[in-house]
């Protein structure tokens, strides 16, 4: 029972970092500047699930602070990038 | 796997069914947001990842930790509150941001057109 859980955690790990690759794609090839903040904001919440999905493998809690950081300050900069492109400044 | 040996059966396969769907399903989302067209129907996809993703991923640490510890541990629901109330705001603000770029360019926002052509 264990084996059919670690097999669900290793392609729950393969998935999301294909997931990853593809917000990293869109980020270099996006062709205008909002496309590369959709893919920054895909390519936080990837691997904040990431680190989750990591914290079950390991058995341990030390990586849900971690995930809940990168959720923090991933919506901060994310505000930040918009607000950049919606003013041309963050802070008026 | 050091710990979930011990581990009674309809946790392990309710975590790993959670967890594969969770997966599964933000995967869709950045397929997604790779193979639409316009940024209007791309910021549509990774939705499916911010809340039904994140929710399936939190639900299968809070009952995998909870199935361990032989006690409810509740805080991974936060991630899920804090992604779920946080994401319309970001794309809101986002998408707010990206009409006004449109409309001072001069292009219509809602034509429908591929805007692949400048970068």
């Amino acid at each position: 029972m264990s084996m059919l859980l670690a097999w669900c955690i290793t392609a729950a790990l393969v998935l999301l970092g294909i997931g990853m690759a593809c917000a990293a794609f869109r980020i270099i090839w996006g062709p205008r500047a909002q496309d590369r903040v959709v893919g920054f904001d895909t390519l936080y919440t990837n691997s904040m699930l990431l680190l989750l999905t990591f914290g079950i493998r390991s058995s341990s809690t030390v990586y849900f602070e971690a995930a809940l950081i990168i959720a923090l300050l991933g919506f901060v900069g994310t505000v930040a990038l918009a607000k950049f492109l919606l003013r041309g400044e963050v802070i008026e | 796997m050091n710990e979930g040996a011990h581990l009674p059966a309809i946790a392990a396969i309710s975590t790993a069914i959670l967890l594969i769907a969770g997966a599964g399903i933000t995967l869709i989302g950045s397929l997604g947001l790779l193979r639409l067209r316009t940024f209007y129907e791309r910021v549509h996809a990774p939705t499916l990842g911010t809340t039904l993703g994140t929710s399936c991923i939190a639900i299968a640490c809070t009952i995998y930790f909870s199935a361990l510890g032989s006690r409810p541990v509740l805080y991974e629901l936060l991630i899920l509150v804090f992604i779920t109330m946080t994401t319309p705001i970001a794309l809101m603000v986002l998408v707010r941001a990206a009409v006004f770029r449109d409309e001072t360019e001069g292009k219509g926002h809602l034509d429908g057109r591929p805007d692949n052509e400048d970068p």
